[in-house]
């Protein structure tokens, strides 16, 4: 994608606070016009940093950032009409609900009919319609929530950032908003970038994610794609469930590689992000993607495990096993009519496709 | 909820009233509690409970002339005030009588004293009668006492007797609002405008602590707000020098101010050597109301800066934030946004400052002048030189009322609870 069609664009930026470090190292990131984009990462990892760059909040050490094909490094935060939810919703205590949806159409100096007007309909869209009379304290964790995304899209900017806002909610409550967060994007059309550290949320409302570590964008992809074929360890291990299984890459075949596991067994998986021959790997394969017993010429691996530890989980049963002498390799068993029964100490076969194990890097940690 | 408890009184299993069990549970608890704060109380009970009702009470107080001259008041009491004519000889019997007991008590000059706050002159009548009442052997007594000074003659004498022979008095009160009770005909008048002075007094208490207050919230609500905003290190360090004060002596931070804002002091001499005023020009910016008002406000800076500080440290920087991105010019949503949630700190440092102004008393006293001195100043003046205790009293309830009614207006308006003092 060229950067003429980006609708929001990261050019060569750094960040540093201190002077010594820098917080973002050299980032690039374009999003399209619509797009709700999730940057997601642990805590430090840069990734609000950016966003309060993009807000405004934070100076641009080195870089550009350009809104709509203008460069923003030197407008103001209250004039690049920017709509913003923030971690605790910010929502001015000392207004009603009304008031505080009024606000940014007040500063725009609409009139007081077109106001009541839009304030209603924001308010309907986030069904809180008889609750603008009310101070944000007499409004639940939700509401409040629901008043915040509002009032972020009620002078109907082109750009709105999310920082964490699902946050103080419950896991319930979370679920709920994300659904709701990503049909009012759908409806409006305008473009989201939102920054989260949880992945379930970025998986369930984004288009595209881009995965922050240490300042940098480990991977920038469709939330299926970030799952099942993550480009290096970290994205492996940092969204979803993951096997890791640690060996030597012996042999190379096409995209298909031979690992040595550490316990001799030979395996055989996709070489993703692999070095080459002689080299260390690490393996990552996702547990519903491992066969119990399969039939014979089903997977391109197979190995011997023993039964750890089984725990019930109504529609899949968890396995603890011990493979190639990692005894923290999870198989999801789903409960299905016919699957395998097992108890802790049995020894079973687990087989995969070379194709479902990705021989990635190793993470020096 | 009060109904359906009375229909059904829960009891647990022993059947004993569960609101019973559970004060018996608590009462272990409830007594060690109360045994910690015991000597607290009992401090507070001796030093500051018993000595406003014993203020208080003395500012009604009115016992002495019956203590001194009971016969005489309760004779006076057949006596018609209105009827043009002298009391009879039984009532000058019994005054010759009580003076002369009073004059062995060395008495008599403190029944004079009292009166004489409502009536000029009775001070100098009981002191000469306590001399000339021994000469006075046998009766007629009446024209004896009138013998030795014609003012016992006169009607008027006997109507002030009367009229302010009462158990209880308002006639503190009445002085110390600038009223009087007319002796002959009992009704309250107010003063001729020179000899009002506490009306114009507390005027001038609450008109300056008013000014006091408002310096000290433009001087320290920027200070306040840097405090919050400012890393916690440097303003840990910052809440010292706002502390200082508090360490240094009162009397040395007041005469300070009178070494620099003298007339031969620093400041004037600074203007006069940059030629701003002239040498004969020197400006009088101490021992007055500016005097006053300068070294008050000084003083009292901190217990503004700090409840305004302790709230601002409260608002989340992500509201002003907020306005911004929502398109208000930063100095919009400060104005809109953050001065609005500060309002509680306002709120207790306005209360906190003007309520220790409206009281204070040393500064006034030192560098008040004519001008600048408070009420308190008065009350002072009555209970160690004049010794008119009942009228300092009795402006000091009137001030403790004031304070009273404004903290009971600020709880009305603003409400009591919104309010946050650290």
């Amino acid at each position: 994608m060229s950067s003429s069609e980006a609708y929001v664009s990261f050019q060569g930026v750094q960040k540093s606070y201190d002077g010594e470090t820098l917080v973002v190292k050299d980032l690039n990131l374009d999003t399209q016009r619509g797009e709700f984009l999730t940057m997601l990462g642990p805590s430090g990892s840069g990734k609000t940093t950016c966003l309060m760059m993009l807000a405004g909040f934070e100076t641009v050490t080195h870089g550009e950032i350009i809104l709509d094909g203008t460069s923003i490094n030197n407008v103001p935060p209250h004039k690049r009409n920017i709509g913003m939810v923030f971690q605790n919703y910010a929502l001015f205590p000392h207004m009603t609900v009304n008031e505080n949806l009024a606000f940014p159409l007040q500063v725009r100096k609409m009139s007081k009919s077109d106001i009541e007007d839009r304030v209603k309909k924001v308010l309907d869209m986030v069904q809180l319609g008889s609750f603008g009379s009310r101070r944000p304290m007499q409004l639940s964790g939700g509401q409040q929530q629901r008043v915040a995304v509002a009032r972020s899209l009620v002078f109907e900017p082109k750009l709105v950032l999310m920082d964490e806002p699902l946050g103080a909610l419950d896991k319930q409550l979370r679920e709920q908003m994300q659904y709701e967060i990503k049909h009012i994007h759908e409806n409006l059309e305008v473009t989201v970038v939102y920054v989260t550290h949880d992945q379930s949320e970025a998986l369930t409302m984004s288009n595209r994610i881009a995965v922050f570590d240490d300042g940098v964008i480990q991977q920038l992809a469709e939330p299926d794609l970030l799952y099942e074929a993550p480009e290096n360890a970290f994205v492996a291990q940092f969204i979803g469930e993951n096997n890791t299984l640690y060996g030597k890459v012996i042999g190379l075949d096409g995209d298909i590689c031979t690992v040595e596991a550490e316990n001799g067994d030979k395996l055989k998986a996709l070489g993703v992000n692999i070095q080459g021959v002689g080299f260390d790997t690490m393996i990552s394969l996702r547990p519903e993607r491992v066969e119990v017993n399969p039939e014979s010429g089903q997977c391109s691996s197979t190995v011997t495990g023993k039964v750890e530890e089984l725990i019930y989980l109504g529609d899949h049963i968890r396995s603890r096993m011990n493979v190639c002498g990692h005894d923290d390799f999870i198989v999801k068993i789903p409960n299905s009519a016919n699957h395998a029964q097992l108890s802790p100490g049995d020894t079973v076969q687990v087989g995969w496709k070379a194709e479902d194990a990705r021989a990635l890097d190793v993470l020096v940690s | 909820m009060e109904i359906s408890q009375e229909k059904s009184v829960l009891v647990t299993a022993d059947g004993t009233p569960l609101k019973i069990s559970l004060a018996r549970a608590q009462r272990r608890s409830k007594i060690v509690a109360f045994s910690m704060v015991l000597p607290l109380l009992i401090f507070i009970l001796i030093a500051f409970l018993i000595p406003i009702a014993d203020m208080l009470s003395l500012s009604v107080d009115n016992s002495i002339t019956k203590e001194i001259l009971p016969k005489s008041v309760i004779a006076l009491q057949n006596w018609d005030e209105t009827s043009g004519e002298l009391p009879d000889e039984v009532v000058f019997a019994a005054m010759v009588e009580e003076i002369k007991k009073a004059k062995i008590a060395r008495k008599h000059t403190r029944v004079g004293q009292r009166l004489n706050y409502e009536s000029s002159g009775f001070s100098s009548l009981f002191r000469k009668a306590g001399r000339k009442v021994k000469i006075i052997k046998k009766p007629p007594y009446k024209e004896a006492l009138i013998k030795s000074d014609k003012r016992w003659g006169q009607i008027y004498t006997w109507q002030v007797i009367k009229q302010f022979s009462t158990e209880y008095t308002d006639g503190y009160y009445l002085a110390a609002l600038d009223f009087k009770r007319n002796p002959t005909t009992g009704k309250v008048e107010s003063l001729p405008g020179k000899e009002s002075i506490y009306l114009k007094l507390f005027w001038r208490t609450m008109l300056l602590s008013s000014l006091i207050t408002f310096l000290t919230f433009i001087i320290g609500f920027p200070l306040a707000y840097m405090l919050a905003t400012v890393s916690t290190r440097l303003s840990n360090i910052l809440i010292i020098f706002v502390l200082l004060p508090f360490w240094t002596s009162l009397l040395v931070r007041t005469t300070s101010w009178i070494a620099l804002l003298q007339q031969e002091g620093v400041i004037n001499d600074f203007l006069v050597l940059v030629g701003i005023i002239n040498n004969d020009g020197r400006l009088a910016m101490i021992h007055n109301a500016t005097g006053t008002v300068v070294a008050m406000t000084h003083i009292l800076l901190p217990f503004m800066i700090l409840p305004l500080f302790s709230v601002m440290k409260t608002i989340p920087k992500s509201y002003v934030r907020a306005a911004v991105s929502l398109g208000a010019h930063p100095w919009k949503a400060f104005w809109k946004v953050y001065f609005p949630n500060t309002g509680p700190g306002i709120g207790a440092g306005s209360i906190l400052v003007f309520i220790i102004a409206i009281g204070y008393y040393i500064t006034p006293a030192l560098v008040g002048g004519s001008s600048g001195t408070f009420i308190s100043n008065r009350i002072a003046y009555h209970i160690s030189s004049s010794l008119n205790w009942g009228l300092g009293s009795a402006l000091g309830v009137i001030l403790l009322g004031i304070v009273l009614a404004l903290f009971m207006l600020y709880d009305r308006i603003v409400g009591i609870d919104n309010m946050k003092l650290g």
